[in-house]
């Protein structure tokens, strides 16, 4: 390389940084940069009325699992805090789970129209992806309150005596975070469908296979990718989910979404909150981490 | 046809389920918009079409105050984003990749990674300092805030657009004698304005709908249209509600729809 060309390289990776500058400088500020001052906070000393006093301390992270008992100072388990965590995952799960028996048909329905129609059936799943999720959510909370649509239906036909009292329970968010999440499992799972060879299932009738080995042996394990990146769509924001617990499951049946939120409100500990949102952060890193390994491995065999 | 044909991609019961989702995504948000034209004070009970929570609505002062400080916010934090995301969208697609782009990325992308309750808890401690040492309480956090987390959905339509472009044309306006400005700007922009147009509408859709980030970030009395629907959905419910949400959804599908025929390949 002459010296000119390696000049005029070096001011091309120059003027690259100078154009990146403004966007980098706005997340370091606006995102990416409060999040090492959180971890901070979450190794400092609540404040009486909210905020911190600037005294080390580990207990927030002692605190997200232990309580200290008053009278003898002894750490108990704080069972509060883990039925939050276990309701957390547990319904992140399961709306994970039914969102993919759901998504894999409609995704199939769409991935089999005739050409000219699926954007049409794509944009019918994407619509509701992107409208507002708050909305979404109250329309569901409409439909299953206790006065809501299905109730006064349900009533009318005479099929229950009394209104069911689905709203502000488990049940309640779940329905809601898979109404509002589904869009997320069926789209990459759509992607996957589309890119299959039908060819694959011809063959596999050929040879006498049933729709049930079809399905199992040969769809299953040729979209899997599509069921990682949905399943990990869904669970990432569900695990995160703070809007759809707080409006469908009323202020008993927390997530670690609201439960974060306590601390800086009622609860008045803010590294306990920080330190709470550094250990979601990580959970969230890691499922992260384990599908871009995921989706490199299939790559690299692809 | 008496049977049906056999085809190799129908599996039962499959066609009824995707029918049946399409119905329950659907259905929900009609009743919401159907309500909101009832004339009774009911969400279940049908007592005639009116218009009167829509004029409720709109003669709500804070209705109309959290409508102006969301536009704002939204076109402010779009407008900004969009520009920014322009940049490092040239700066990563238009030339050789350079040392520390992934990490660029990375940055780009951190914000549609982080769950947002994260994101809105580490704002809250930082303006809040900010908050106490300057004494600044205006809308320039959640302008700041918002503008971030737009910067990634405007980057990306904008990328697209540029990765499907075709290069030999500003090297034609090179060859021209054209100055690197006025290639930029009379070949490179206007090619890529589409993407530029779709990017700025994700972003505006984005900060336009978001609710954590604004409630954790805004100081009193400085609600956004999500923040006051949120904060009545907690009292008695009324059509009124219905009605706003009615007129923030047509407002997101007209946007999404303008995006899609933008970003729309011509085939």
């Amino acid at each position: 390389m002459s010296l000119a060309e390696a000049r005029r390289e070096r001011e091309q990776v120059r003027r690259s940084w100078l154009l990146s500058l403004p966007a980098l400088l706005l997340l370091a500020v606006g995102a990416i940069g409060p999040l090492f001052i959180m971890l901070v906070y979450s190794f400092l000393t609540p404040g009486r009325y909210g905020n911190v006093e600037w005294v080390f301390s580990t207990d927030a992270w002692r605190g997200i699992l232990f309580t200290k008992d008053i009278f003898d100072e002894t750490l108990k388990l704080a069972d509060a805090h883990l039925t939050i965590f276990w309701r957390s995952v547990k319904l992140s799960f399961l709306t994970t789970v039914f969102a993919f028996v759901v998504g894999f048909p409609t995704a199939w329905f769409i991935a089999t129209r005739p050409a000219r129609w699926r954007p049409f059936w794509l944009f019918l799943i994407t619509i509701p992806f992107w409208t507002n999720l708050l909305i979404r959510t109250f329309a569901i909370n409409q439909i299953i309150r206790t006065e809501g649509l299905l109730n006064t239906i349900l009533l009318k036909l005479g099929l229950i005596s009394t209104p069911l009292n689905l709203i502000y329970t488990d049940t309640a968010v779940f329905i809601g975070m898979t109404y509002v999440y589904l869009p997320l499992m069926v789209l990459p799972l759509y992607a996957s469908i589309d890119r299959f060879d039908h060819r694959l299932l011809e063959a596999a009738y050929d040879l006498y296979a049933s729709r049930m080995a079809v399905l199992r042996r040969i769809i299953f394990p040729i979209v899997k990718p599509g069921i990682v990146a949905g399943s990990i769509l869904v669970f990432i924001p569900s695990l995160g989910a703070y809007v759809t617990p707080r409006i469908l499951g009323g202020g008993r049946n927390m997530m670690i979404g609201n439960f974060i939120e306590l601390q800086f409100g009622q609860g008045r500990n803010w590294p306990l909150g920080a330190a709470l949102s550094v250990v979601l952060l990580l959970v969230v890193t890691a499922a992260l981490l384990v599908y871009v390994k995921f989706a490199n491995r299939e790559n690299g065999h692809g | 046809m008496a049977r049906s044909v056999f085809t190799v991609t129908r599996l039962p019961g499959f066609n009824g389920v995707a029918i049946a989702v399409f119905v329950a995504l659907y259905a929900p948000i009609a009743m919401l918009v159907v309500y909101s034209f009832n004339a009774g004070d009911s969400i279940a009970i049908w007592e005639g079409t009116s218009l009167r929570w829509y004029e409720r609505a709109w003669a709500n002062a804070q209705v109309k105050d959290a409508t102006f400080r969301s536009l704002i916010i939204a076109t402010t934090a779009a407008s900004v984003a969009t520009i920014a995301a322009t940049m490092v969208a040239l700066a990563t697609t238009r030339k050789k990749p350079f040392r520390g782009q992934t990490a660029v990325y990375v940055a780009i992308n951190q914000p549609l990674m982080v769950p947002e309750i994260v994101t809105a808890v580490a704002l809250l401690i930082f303006f809040a300092t900010i908050k106490v040492a300057t004494g600044y309480q205006g809308l320039g956090y959640l302008i700041l805030a918002h503008t971030a987390f737009c910067i990634p959905f405007a980057y990306l339509p904008i990328r697209a657009r540029l990765e499907g472009m075709d290069m030999t044309l500003e090297t034609a306006a090179a060859d021209l004698y054209a100055t690197r400005w006025r290639a930029f700007r009379h070949v490179t922009l206007p090619l890529m304005a589409p993407g530029i147009l779709a990017g700025f509408m994700l972003a505006f859709v984005t900060s336009l709908d978001d609710v954590v980030i604004t409630l954790f970030v805004k100081s009193a009395g400085q609600d956004t249209l999500p923040t006051y629907l949120l904060g009545q959905i907690r009292r008695q419910v009324t059509g009124e509600v219905n009605a706003i949400s009615t007129v923030l959804l047509c407002l997101t599908v007209v946007l999404l729809t303008t995006f899609f025929l933008l970003t729309r390949k011509k085939s």
